[in-house]
């Protein structure tokens, strides 16, 4: 431990969003010189902790010092100021500008009242020769690799600020050869004393260029480790909240004999698309509960787009009992009998001005096609059921489902497709962002489901979730499937070991 | 039981025309107190005539076209190329007529090409993804040139009596252009509130990504709400043809785009899309007309016709803005305001994480749309 | 000017000289300073309002009011001068300033209130010309020696034309305009708008400001327009300039800049003011030919460029998802 006091240390930092906690109690520290990996599944509060330290938010309480002295940054701006700058995955610098206008916009070296040009030029070939980058910085941004924009923006973000660097998923959209280049980088500035946030989720990256992690869960720290000699499966355990070997007692997977043989009628045959998830075979039985498993980024969801024609395959087939069909689209997919709750509930759930029946009647409706209207009355009747049903509250048919809470309008969402009586439902994250007691409904209504002869897909990053409802988990790793638990192997234990493998080969 | 629900819909119809009813007798009420002969109605030779009769008669192009706005904005799109759709329905129409085609064949024609530029705009909204005010400026543009290329550039009039009946004939005492648009938006009315058409638009207009993922076929949509507004045009375009007997390409339905877009934002549909309300619509065409006509018969300089429109637009339009619409809201008595003032703000927190993801879940559904 | 935003400016241009070359080779006449002259003095007032829309377009705007502001002008100057006894300089400072404060009131609505700029320039088309209407619905003469000078003031250009101050006006707002969106922060930040309002204010665009300012700079220059276009027809009417926006948009988009905000010239606006004029030309050249294909061949124009950029931007999202795939590539490796 240095005995110098920490380049930025926040102190047990709390932020609510009207009740809702997003951050409680959070501590975080970074030392002069150091690069570390802030880690956590989606709504774990990285990005809050993030945007408070930048200054988009104002955290409730805690305590942040930057150098000993304490700090409140109010905008961005003030952030930077004081030195903290960020750079964001995409909505960061502007397409339509040069590189050198997007490294001096908003302070542009000035002649004679006017741009000098030759000057920004010249700062902006400087600037970027730092960083082993030699280009034409007159040419649009949009002309040049991500990689090259990443260095830009990291490029005009430490010339503003110049002490802490953030860098949100900065990873995202590089190929091998740009990642390294990247790291080189974040090398080369952490050895000039910078201290360095980088929130990424591949954790063979993480283990190459970073030397601290620290992992929220949930809003809450859940804890800080120097990732030298840290094995790769306490990270994972520290991430998905689950202690290990720890032993499932009531899982679906043990009545697996139950499992029909025979064909599935439902097949996917090296089912894939490029630059989304590589080919993959998937076979369902109704009756049968296949859970999907992996990280954040894994290519999880963009398995259900394929699934459910949101994205075009571009390579396999899809077959339904035996014959192949055309998922081109969601309406496709619904003809042949599919349904999606989707994981981003605002934005690809809910109708927000409908009423919770126009909700649920929806998918029906739009199967049914325009000319066959549901009236008000059948619409409010099959509410009222799936109200009654699945516990949906208030009970009011008619409010407008953007006042109902989020458990409620997952209810409202799921309710949307058992009214199509779909032969295979896809729940993406069915139980994120709900209170416990809908949680635990969701998962009784997701095994009633499956006994009645559903076939159903789950994916999630609850581990317990999977093994408590799954018959069969397939494990997803850097967007490929890469495993599949059958019966007593679905475990948490066996599912976090097979997400741990195949980073581990790729990083030896 | 079954009686209570239809007078429960019917008190919700009403609250929500409320607003739009109370303005136009509030407008009617000050026409009558200013000039009083403005609400009596005589009969002429069989027809009805009057100030009023003269609103719901003037009114009779906007309305039409209003039709098919409202449909267009409910989608969260607009049309600007009805105006110019109208001179090229009134130009095919009036040189059909001097030409001596039997009148269903020129209604026939001239339905058929409002339709044509109705599905244009759709093509370049629906599947070249143009922004829908750009796609039907291009029309707005052209369309005044391709009228004036079928009247050769003059004022085209002819003389048919039958064809003058549709702008100013009577049927049963009541003026044709008033049976026109009261039996078009009766008719659109119930195709889309009698069908699921407007319960899909509705979803569409609120949220076209979930509504997508629900599968409803938002292209669909597009092209049945644009080319509606094409045949409303055309519609509109035969009434002022017949009313003036000629076919002016420069002047015949010049900003009237702009009114049914007014008449909208008036009947409360929002320029957001969503929820919609074609009889609230009519209503907000009737407020303007009755203050054209009222500023008319009340002796003011119609001069002022502009400024007024002006100032209502602007008042409507900052009672509906956003910004303000935060700030009434934060005023709101807290009981009542509460469970709102809760429920939305944890949805801005919510959209507030959820940015980044949603915005590349976005890119692959449209990129996945265009591939099919 | 290898860069691609550089491209649509670079069809238009070779739209315009092609074009050109073609009228010239049916019309030896067409190729004279006199044709080019007129050609400018004519449009004079379109291409000093086309300026203002360009900032408002490479904003991500749109401002319908600019033909009711030129039409208010007219009226206002014509009325102060003739009714009033003002001298022109004093009418013209006052319309300028009226003008300007309209714009910035309507960048102040779409800034502060969030109404989109389509509605609020809607209501302000209609307020300015409704403010006209009330000034006065006739066409007001002006007669004064000021207004003579000026009209009386050309260059004499080699070849017999003559270049007018309202013409040598337009070229020098087009010269400002250029300099001011290439190199003030200004301009910078309209562009930075145009890109993306979000990342643009993140990076320290103040966007408030800008706005405000932009709108600001439209209605200043309409209100030029305006001055223009009543020393143009020696009057001022309220009924004038009507659809004026139109051309204006429409000159805007055949120049290359892109609707959606961000990528374009103030240079390119002259090219699409030049295309326009040559198609007038043209049709007064051949004839035979009636003025209404100017609207139609505009149409078309327009059609054309609309789609051009779209290509592009499919092409360049293309890219980006090739460029995308390339990263997943990493896993398989």
């Amino acid at each position: 431990m240095s005995s110098q006091s920490p380049l930025l240390e926040a102190r047990n930092i709390g932020k609510s969003f009207l009740g809702i906690a997003a951050l409680d109690g959070v501590d975080f520290t970074l030392q002069r010189g150091e690069i570390h990996a802030l880690l956590g599944e989606n709504g774990a509060g990285k990005s809050t902790l993030i945007k408070i330290l930048t200054g988009v938010y104002r955290r409730d309480r805690g305590s942040i010092q930057l150098e000993g002295s304490e700090i409140l940054p109010e905008t961005v701006a003030d952030a930077q100021a004081l030195g903290i700058g960020t750079v964001y995955q995409e909505v960061n610098l502007l397409e339509n500008l040069t590189v050198a206008e997007n490294l001096y916009l908003g302070r542009q070296p000035r002649r004679f009242g006017l741009l000098d040009r030759k000057a920004m030029t010249a700062g902006a070939k400087t600037l970027l020769s730092r960083y082993g980058l030699d280009i034409d910085v007159n040419a649009l941004l949009s002309s040049y690799s991500v990689a090259v924009r990443q260095i830009v923006a990291i490029a005009r973000a430490v010339d503003l600020s110049g002490k802490v660097l953030i860098l949100d998923e900065p990873t995202a959209s590089l190929d091998g050869h740009e990642v390294e280049m990247l790291f080189t980088v974040l090398r080369q500035l952490k050895a000039e004393g910078l201290g360095i946030v980088i929130i990424t989720h591949f954790l063979a990256q993480v283990y190459a260029v970073a030397d601290r992690a620290t992992v929220l869960r949930n809003g809450r720290l859940v804890g800080s480790r120097v990732l030298e000699g840290l094995p790769r499966m306490d990270l994972i355990s520290m991430m998905l909240g689950r202690e290990l070997l720890e032993i499932e007692n009531d899982h679906a997977a043990d009545h697996a004999v139950t499992t029909p043989a025979g064909d599935a009628p439902i097949r996917f045959e090296q089912y894939g698309r490029r630059g989304s998830v590589a080919p993959f075979d998937l076979s369902i039985r109704p009756g049968e509960v296949v859970g999907i498993a992996g990280l954040l980024g894994s290519g999880r969801s963009e398995t259900a787009f394929l699934m459910f024609g949101i994205d075009r395959a571009d390579s396999g087939q899809a077959l339904i009992d035996g014959k192949p069909v055309q998922l081109s689209s969601p309406q496709a997919a619904i003809a042949n009998g599919f349904g999606f709750c989707p994981e981003e509930r605002k934005t690809d759930g809910i109708i927000g001005e409908f009423s919770v029946a126009e909700n649920i009647a929806l998918a029906l409706q739009a199967r049914d096609g325009w000319a066959r209207p549901m009236s008000a009355k059948k619409q409010r009747a099959l509410a009222q059921e799936f109200i009654r049903s699945l516990d949906i509250r208030p009970p009011d048919p008619d409010r407008p489902i953007k006042f109902l809470s989020g458990g409620n309008q997952q209810k409202a969402i799921l309710a949307r497709w058992l009214v199509t009586e779909p032969r295979l439902l896809i729940l993406d994250e069915p139980t994120r962002g709900i209170d416990i007691g809908a949680h635990a409904e969701i998962l009784k209504m997701i095994e009633k489901l499956c006994r009645e002869g559903m076939a159903l897909v789950v994916i999630s990053s609850e581990l317990e979730e999977l093994t408590a409802v799954a018959h069969r988990v397939i494990v997803l790793s850097d967007r490929a499937h890469v495993a599949e638990l059958k019966g007593a192997d679905v475990t948490a234990d066996n599912i976090m070991r097979a997400i741990a493998t195949p980073a581990t080969t790729e990083a030896a | 039981m079954q009686t209570t629900l239809i007078s429960g819909a019917i008190t919700r119809k009403l609250r929500r025309l409320a607003p739009q009813l109370a303005a136009l007798f509030a407008i009617l009420a000050l026409i009558t107190a200013i000039s009083p002969g403005f609400l009596s109605v005589t009969v002429q030779n069989g027809r009805l005539y009057g100030s009023l009769i003269d609103v719901l008669v003037r009114a009779a192009p906007v309305a039409l076209l209003t039709i098919g706005m409202t449909l267009v904005i409910a989608t969260r799109g607009i049309d600007l190329s009805i105006g110019a759709v109208i001179a090229i329905c009134g130009a095919v129409a009036a040189s059909l007529v001097a030409d001596g085609y039997p009148l269903v064949a020129v209604l026939v024609a001239v339905t058929a090409v409002g339709l044509v530029c109705g599905l244009w705009n759709a093509v370049l909204v629906a599947f070249l993804d143009i922004q829908p005010i750009i796609a039907t400026l291009i029309l707005m543009v052209a369309g005044r040139g391709i009228a004036q290329l079928i009247t050769e550039g003059v004022i085209l009039t002819f003389n048919n009596d039958d064809f003058a009946v549709i702008g100013s004939g009577a049927l049963g005492g009541i003026p044709v252009p008033v049976l026109l648009w009261l039996a078009a938006g009766l008719l659109v009315g119930l195709l889309v509130r009698r069908t699921a058409l407007g319960f899909l638009i509705e979803a569409t207009g609120i949220n076209r990504r979930a509504a997508m993922l629900a599968g409803v076929q938002a292209r669909f949509l597009l092209i049945f709400v644009y080319a509606v507004s094409g045949v409303m045009a055309a519609l509109a375009g035969l009434i002022i043809t017949a009313d003036i007997r000629g076919a002016d390409a420069n002047n015949a339905g010049l900003w009237l785009e702009l009114d049914a877009i007014l008449a909208v934002v008036i009947g409360g549909t929002s320029l957001n899309g969503g929820r919609f309300s074609i009889t609230a619509s009519l209503i907000g065409a009737l407020i303007i007309q009755s203050i054209n006509t009222g500023i008319l018969v009340s002796g003011f300089p119609p001069e002022f016709n502009l400024i007024i429109k002006a100032s209502i637009i602007i008042v409507v339009l900052t009672l509906q803005s956003p910004a303000l619409g935060f700030i009434a809201g934060f005023f709101r008595p807290p009981g009542a305001g509460q469970p709102i003032g809760t429920a939305s703000g944890e949805h801005r927190a919510a959209d507030k994480a959820g940015t980044t993801r949603t915005d590349r879940t976005a890119t692959s559904l449209s990129t996945g749309e265009r591939a099919s | 000017m290898k860069n691609a935003r550089n491209l649509p400016f670079l069809a238009t241009l070779i739209v315009f000289l092609v074009a050109y070359g073609l009228c010239t080779l049916q019309f030896p006449n067409m190729f004279s300073t006199r044709v080019i002259a007129n050609l400018l003095s004519d449009n004079a007032f379109l291409g000093i309002v086309a300026v203002g829309m360009t900032f408002v377009i490479l904003s991500g705007g749109i401002d319908l009011s600019v033909g009711s502001v030129i039409a208010f002008t007219s009226v206002f100057v014509a009325v102060l001068v003739g009714s009033f006894g003002l001298h022109p300089l004093t009418a013209f400072v006052l319309a300028l300033v009226l003008s300007t404060l309209f714009g910035a009131g309507m960048g102040l609505m779409i800034r502060y209130l969030s109404i989109p700029p389509f509605v609020v320039t809607l209501a302000g088309m209609f307020l300015a010309r409704g403010a006209a209407y009330l000034v006065s619905t006739q066409s007001v003469p002006i007669t004064h020696p000021f207004f003579e000078t000026i009209q009386g003031l050309y260059l004499r250009l080699p070849g017999g034309g003559r270049l007018t101050a309202m013409a040598m006006l337009m070229l020098v707002v087009f010269a400002v305009g250029a300099l001011v969106a290439s190199r003030t922060r200004f301009g910078a930040n309209v562009y930075a708008l145009g890109g993306n309002e979000q990342s643009a204010a993140l990076m320290g665009v103040p966007v408030g400001r800008t706005i405000i300012g932009i709108y600001a700079l439209s209605g200043f220059l309409s209100g030029l327009s305006g001055i223009a276009y009543t020393i143009y027809t020696s009057s001022g009417y309220s009924l004038a300039t009507v659809g004026i926006e139109l051309d204006a948009i429409a000159a805007v988009v055949i120049g290359g800049t892109l609707l959606t905000g961000g990528t374009g010239l103030v240079a390119g606006t002259l090219v699409g003011i030049l295309i326009q004029g040559l198609i007038q030309t043209y049709i007064v050249f051949d004839g035979t030919l009636s003025s209404w294909w100017t609207k139609i061949v505009i149409g078309i124009l327009l059609f054309a460029f609309i789609a051009l950029q779209r290509a592009i931007i499919w092409y360049s999202n293309r890219r980006l998802a090739d460029g995308a795939s390339r990263g997943e590539l990493r896993g398989a490796a």
